[in-house]
C-alpha cells in the first residue's frame, strides 16, 4: 500500500473547499489526526491523486457525506471507562435524582454506544422515565445507526464485562435480543433519547442540561477550539451541573475552570457557580 | 516582550527526538537499557508500546524508578521538551503535530494495535524530518514496519533490534526485509547508541 505524503497547503486547500461548498468548518481540527483521515480515505476509495479526490468532494455532495463520516472518527464502545460508568452511577446520577426532570446531553455521541448506557444504569436507578438524553453528532448518517440501537454481537462479550466493572447487576443480555449477528436493543431504553444533529463547531446552545457527556471527541480539536466548545458547554449547563470529558481530556486549561471543581481525580467536573 | 517569551518557548522544545516502538519482549529491553541512559540527554523519547487497554498508568511508574530522566504518560496538546520520556497512553495513538505537540486519537486499530507504532513513526517523521531516529524492539506482528519506510524518506535515522537477540524476532525482522536499516542494534549496545544522539 503506496501512500504519498499529503502537504499542508493541500489539506489547507481541501478543508477550505469544504468550507466554501458546503459550510463545514474543520479548520480547527487537530491536523496530524485529520491528515491520516484522509490519507486513509484516499486509500480506502483508491483516488490516484489528490486533485481527484479535491474534484470529488466539490462535485459529489453524496460523497461530501461520506467524506464527513470518514475523517471524523466515529470508535465508541459501550461503558467505555467502566470506572466512569461506576462513578455516574453511585454518585453523580444519585444527586441528580431530586431534579423533576433530567436532562443530559452527549455531545459527539457517534453511533450511540453511550447513549444505550447510560439509559441502561438510568433504567436500573430507577430513573429514566423522569430522564431526556439528548444524542448530538455533527454526521446524520451515525446517528441514524445509533437511533437504531442495533451493534454487533460479537462485541457483547466485551460490553458485558465492562458492563460489570461499571458496578451493573443485571444479566446483560436482558437489555438486547440477539438477531443473526446483530444484538438490537430494548425500544424501552430508546423511549428517552432525542437524536439531532449538531455541529460542535459552528452550532450554538440549544438547552440546558444537568449533565454533558463530550467523551473523546476534544482530543481532535485544537486548543482554540476547545475553549469555544467549553464556552459552550459553560452556556449549556445548569449550576451545579456536572461536564464528563474522556480519559485524555481536561478542562484544566479552559478559561472556564475557575467555576468548576473536578470531582475526585476522575474526568468529570462540577459547575459550582 | 513577545519576542522574548518565543525564545523561552523555544528552549522548552525539544530539537531532536526518538521514539521507541516495542512490542512482545520488548517491556523486559526497555527496563534495562533505560537505567543506562545519560541523565543529561536533549533529545525527547516517545515509547509507544503494545499492551493491554486496561493498563493504566503503572507503566510509567515502573520506568520511572529505572531512570533519572523525566517519565510521563503523554497528554493531549503537551509541549515535547528536551530530555523528557514520554509513554504512549493506553488504547489512543500518539501523534505529532507540526508545533511539536503531542496529539492522541481513538481511531481504529492499526495492525490490531492502539497505540500503533506506525501512527507515531510516521507522523513523527514528518515533523521531525532528520532530526528524528526511531528504534524498533521486539514484537510479535508486523508494525512499525510501515511507518519507517517514512522516517526513512524524510531523512531520519533507522534502528532495529536485531532479530537474532530479541525475544519475538517477527517484527524487527519484517522491518529488515522492507527498509534498510542505518544499525541494527543488540540490546548492549542500544543504551551507547542513544546516548550519542545529542
Amino acid at each position: 500500500m503506496e501512500t504519498r505524503l499529503l502537504r499542508e497547503e493541500e489539506i489547507t486547500l481541501l478543508l477550505q473547499e469544504v468550507y466554501d461548498t458546503y459550510g463545514y468548518d474543520f479548520s480547527n481540527y487537530a491536523r496530524a489526526s485529520l491528515k491520516r483521515r484522509i490519507t486513509r480515505l484516499m486509500v480506502l476509495d483508491r483516488f490516484p491523486s489528490f486533485a481527484e479526490l479535491l474534484y470529488k468532494i466539490k462535485s459529489d455532495a453524496d460523497y461530501m457525506k461520506r467524506f464527513v463520516e470518514e475523517i471524523t472518527v466515529n470508535v465508541t464502545e459501550m461503558f467505555r471507562d467502566p470506572e466512569v460508568y461506576k462513578t455516574l452511577r453511585q454518585e453523580i446520577l444519585p444527586l441528580l435524582a431530586t431534579y423533576p426532570l433530567i436532562r443530559i446531553w452527549h455531545a459527539g455521541c457517534a453511533t450511540g454506544e453511550e447513549v444505550y448506557s447510560m439509559a441502561i444504569v438510568l433504567k436500573e436507578l430507577n430513573l429514566l422515565h423522569k430522564s431526556l438524553l439528548y444524542a448530538t453528532d455533527i454526521n446524520p448518517d451515525v446517528l441514524e445507526k445509533a437511533k437504531r440501537g442495533i451493534f454487533p454481537l460479537n462485541q457483547m462479550k466485551q460490553y458485558t464485562e465492562n458492563y460489570i466493572q461499571s458496578g451493573g447487576k443485571e444479566a446483560f443480555s436482558n437489555y438486547y435480543a440477539a438477531n443473526y449477528e446483530y444484538a438490537k436493543f430494548d425500544v424501552s431504553l430508546t423511549s428517552r433519547m432525542i437524536f439531532a444533529t449538531h455541529n460542535l463547531v459552528s452550532d450554538k446552545s440549544f438547552n440546558e442540561f444537568q449533565l454533558i457527556l463530550c467523551r473523546n471527541v476534544l482530543i481532535y480539536f485544537d486548543k482554540d477550539l476547545q475553549e469555544n466548545v467549553f464556552q459552550l458547554f459553560d452556556n449549556s449547563l445548569e449550576g451545579l451541573g456536572f461536564v464528563v470529558l474522556g480519559a485524555k481530556e481536561t478542562l484544566r486549561f479552559s478559561s472556564i475552570i475557575k467555576g468548576y471543581k473536578q470531582w475526585n481525580k476522575e474526568k468529570i467536573w462540577r459547575k459550582i457557580s | 516582550m513577545e519576542q522574548r517569551k518565543n525564545l523561552e518557548e523555544d528552549q522548552l522544545v525539544a530539537k531532536q527526538l526518538l521514539v521507541i516502538g516495542g512490542s512482545a519482549g520488548s517491556l523486559d529491553v526497555l527496563l534495562r537499557v533505560l537505567p543506562r541512559l545519560k541523565s543529561k540527554l536533549q533529545t525527547a523519547i516517545l515509547i509507544v508500546l503494545h499492551r493491554k487497554s486496561s493498563a493504566q498508568t503503572s507503566l510509567a511508574d515502573l520506568f520511572c524508578v529505572k531512570t533519572k530522566r523525566k517519565v510521563k504518560e503523554a497528554d493531549d496538546k503537551e509541549c515535547i521538551q528536551p530530555g523528557m520520556i514520554y509513554l504512549a497512553p493506553a488504547d489512543y495513538h500518539l501523534l505529532v503535530e507540526q508545533d511539536k505537540t503531542l496529539a492522541m486519537d481513538d481511531s481504529e486499530k492499526v495492525n490490531y494495535s492502539r497505540p500503533s507504532i506506525d501512527v507515531t513513526f510516521e507522523t513523527a517523521a514528518d515533523v521531525f524530518t532528520n532530526k528524528l531516529t526511531c528504534l524498533l524492539l521486539s514484537g510479535a506482528n508486523n508494525d512499525g514496519t510501515e511507518g519507517l519506510k517514512r522516517v526513512k524518506e524524510m531523512g531520519g535515522k533507522v534502528w532495529v533490534q536485531d532479530p537474532r537477540n530479541a525475544e519475538v524476532s517477527q517484527m524487527p525482522k519484517n522491518a529488515l526485509a522492507t527498509i534498510e536499516a542505518d544499525a541494527i542494534l543488540e540490546e548492549d549496545k542500544m543504551a551507547d547508541f542513544i546516548n550519542l544522539l545529542d
